[in-house]
């Protein structure tokens, strides 16, 4: 891990402002996250926490600021030409094609990876069907790796919740990122749907080395896995630092607990 | 277990009553992925073909028709079905079609615009992109309008459409006086005339190919990452474009294609009944290949057929109500007459399928069909 602090960021906010109407959503935040670096954003209900993912991903526009992601100026650019560079997410509350099999859904995940046109696949010959092919091979091992393969075959909107933010998990990855944005992965979840999470989240760290941010409420988890932490107050940044350190910030204990009176 | 898996595998067969035993990729991704299916179709192929020797012509120019209004429900079920985005203005890319088709192969020497190229092969495609074009033009709005909105702006682009076929006369002939359908004509056969085999047996056997031929490109399509950005656009827009899918691009594409459909349906259509007037491409028209697909099934190839079969053998099977019910007249003077009541069961059916069965009648054969596969057990 030591050479990983000094490495340069993939990604890079600087200074972001975004707000609409009069209300500020993010106010002047900054940050890296560092290549297998696994980051986390955490802050009270309200604090601009998704509204920097969506900033991230192009659904917003800020106002100020820069967002540089691998060398690129992310900000100016539609949400698809974003993905295709490399950036995936999971949605807070799941966004997922609910008429769609898990299967379609995951295949989904790999719409930049395949490269045919409609005619193509209208003909489905050679190349469609080769591509289509290897798609599914890759798409098995996402399968395998969230344990989905009970489900392959039934439609996404009918699954249990839990399910369904795996299989989100699984389409953020289908897509191949070089960074994986989670928003709030574990939240509606049990205790023993959250261990699980968990395990993936670490086992996507470990095994395929894909630097993450993680936004979420369940601050044991946050505490446990993320090597930094950023915390956001009414879009304001009022620390940043290792879990430790945060816990014991006094700035931090004020924006949950309250002002001691 | 795992000797049979990899026989399997290899030959591509599966041991019997496993029908969805797949044991490759190759074949869990077939079209016809059972053999039951492979089994059915083929029958229904071997009937279809031999339809023509066995019916009479004026059913066989119903049937015909029919398989033309398929080829364009499954081009409304691309834009609206797969896609998600609601177009009422499928009569304007017919009348597209009809009328370029009408016209690259009119006579040169008619009152009408025409060019005397009689070909199939030239005029049937151009027909479909002549549509496909009106299409992308279109196109743009549904990137800036959702739902009720692009409905009526599409709904709009029917009554500009009549407007200006009707005042047109030079190419459409005027409201009331029409001009000549396509001629069609394939490799030097005049396929609307009598021969060896009757217009109506010839005309038949065409439609069949051209079905069969745009089902299948449909499914294909369907089943490919565009089929899928399409499902992708219609479920969750914000989240098909934070997985890539650039979501005008696809919203182009589903126009440009459902148009492409509607102009190839559109130039064949009338080639059965040799005439069309400008008045036919009327709101009516695209409320029934909005009917097509309600009843047969939304995002469905097949339902977009069953649905285009049904309704149009409607009016066949409404023409033979005064016989039963003696207070409904034949005659169009009258009310009630029998065109209204074919007007009001549009209606009528498209309200009962969305209540009782929104899966329309593919999903009413999906039930059928588990329920035997289940049998004798309940589930």
């Amino acid at each position: 891990m030591k050479e990983d602090v000094e490495s340069a960021p993939i990604l890079e906010l600087a200074d972001v402002r975004l707000s609409f109407a009069g209300v500020t959503a993010i106010d002047g935040v900054s940050f890296g996250v560092r290549p297998n670096e696994l980051f986390a954003v955490i802050g009270p209900n309200g604090a601009g926490k998704t509204s920097i993912f969506n900033v991230i991903s192009g659904v917003y526009r800020p106002q100020e600021g820069r967002v540089t992601f691998d060398g690129t100026d992310l900000l100016g650019r539609r949400p698809h030409e974003i993905a295709s560079l490399g950036v995936a997410r999971t949605f807070q509350n799941v966004e997922l094609f609910a008429n769609l099999t898990v299967l379609d859904n995951l295949m989904l995940g790999r719409h930049q990876q395949l490269r045919y046109g409609a005619l193509a696949g209208m003909a489905w010959l050679g190349r469609a069907r080769k591509a289509e092919l290897a798609a599914r091979l890759a798409v098995e091992d996402i399968i395998d790796f969230l344990e989905l393969e009970q489900w392959r075959r039934h439609t996404v909107g009918l699954l249990p919740y839990g399910v369904q933010k795996r299989v989100e998990l699984g389409r953020a990855l289908a897509q191949e990122p070089k960074l994986l944005l989670l928003d709030e992965p574990v939240a509606g979840m049990n205790l023993e749907e959250t261990e699980d999470m968990a395990r993936y989240i670490l086992d996507i760290r470990e095994e395929l080395g894909i630097p993450m941010i993680l936004v979420e409420h369940d601050m044991g988890l946050v505490m446990d896995l993320a090597d930094r932490v950023l915390v956001v107050d009414f879009g304001v940044p009022i620390a940043l630092g290792a879990p430790t350190d945060i816990r014991t910030d006094p700035e931090v204990i004020r924006a949950y607990l309250g002002e001691a009176s | 277990m795992t000797a049979l898996l990899e026989r399997g595998g290899r030959r591509g067969r599966r041991p019997r009553g496993r029908p969805l035993l797949h044991t490759s990729y190759k074949q869990d991704m077939a079209l016809l992925d059972t053999p039951g299916k492979r089994r059915w179709l083929s029958a229904l192929l071997v009937i279809a073909v031999l339809a023509p020797f066995m019916l009479t012509d004026d059913i066989l120019q119903l049937l015909a028709v029919g398989f033309v209004a398929s080829i364009g429900a499954i081009g409304l079920n691309i834009v609206t079905g797969y896609a998600g985005q609601i177009s009422l203005g499928h009569a304007f890319f017919l009348a597209i079609g009809a009328y370029t088709a009408a016209a690259v192969s009119g006579d040169p020497d008619g009152k009408v615009i025409g060019f005397g190229v009689t070909s199939i092969l030239v005029w049937l495609p151009l027909a479909g992109l002549a549509a496909a074009l009106a299409g992308v033009i279109v196109a743009p709005l549904a990137t800036r309008l959702r739902g009720l909105y692009l409905a009526i702006v599409t709904l709009g682009l029917v009554f500009l459409g009549e407007h200006i076929f009707k005042e047109w006369d030079s190419l459409t002939g005027g409201p009331g006086v029409g001009r000549p359908s396509a001629v069609p004509e394939l490799f030097g056969i005049r396929l609307d005339e009598a021969g060896a085999y009757s217009k109506e047996q010839k005309l038949y056997l065409l439609m069949l190919v051209m079905l069969v031929l745009f089902a299948v490109l449909a499914r294909n399509l369907m089943r490919s990452r565009v089929g899928r950005a399409f499902a992708a656009v219609r479920d969750r827009d914000i989240a098909a474009a934070i997985i890539g899918v650039d979501l005008r691009r696809y919203k182009l594409l589903a126009f440009a294609i459902s148009s492409f459909y509607a102009g190839v349906a559109g130039a064949l259509m009338y080639t059965v009944a040799g005439y069309f007037d400008p008045g036919s491409f009327n709101l009516l028209l695209s409320v029934q290949f909005i009917a097509m697909i309600l009843i047969g099934g939304v995002a469905t190839v097949s339902g977009s057929i069953m649905g285009a079969m049904f309704i149009t053998l409607l009016p066949r099977i409404t023409r033979e109500l005064p016989g039963v019910l003696p207070f409904i007249s034949s005659e169009s003077k009258d009310t009630p007459n029998v065109f209204q009541v074919e007007t009001v069961l549009y209606g009528l059916l498209i309200i009962i399928f969305l209540i009782l069965e929104p899966r329309g009648l593919f999903g009413i054969w999906t039930r059928i069909r588990n329920y035997w596969k289940a049998w004798p057990f309940s589930y």
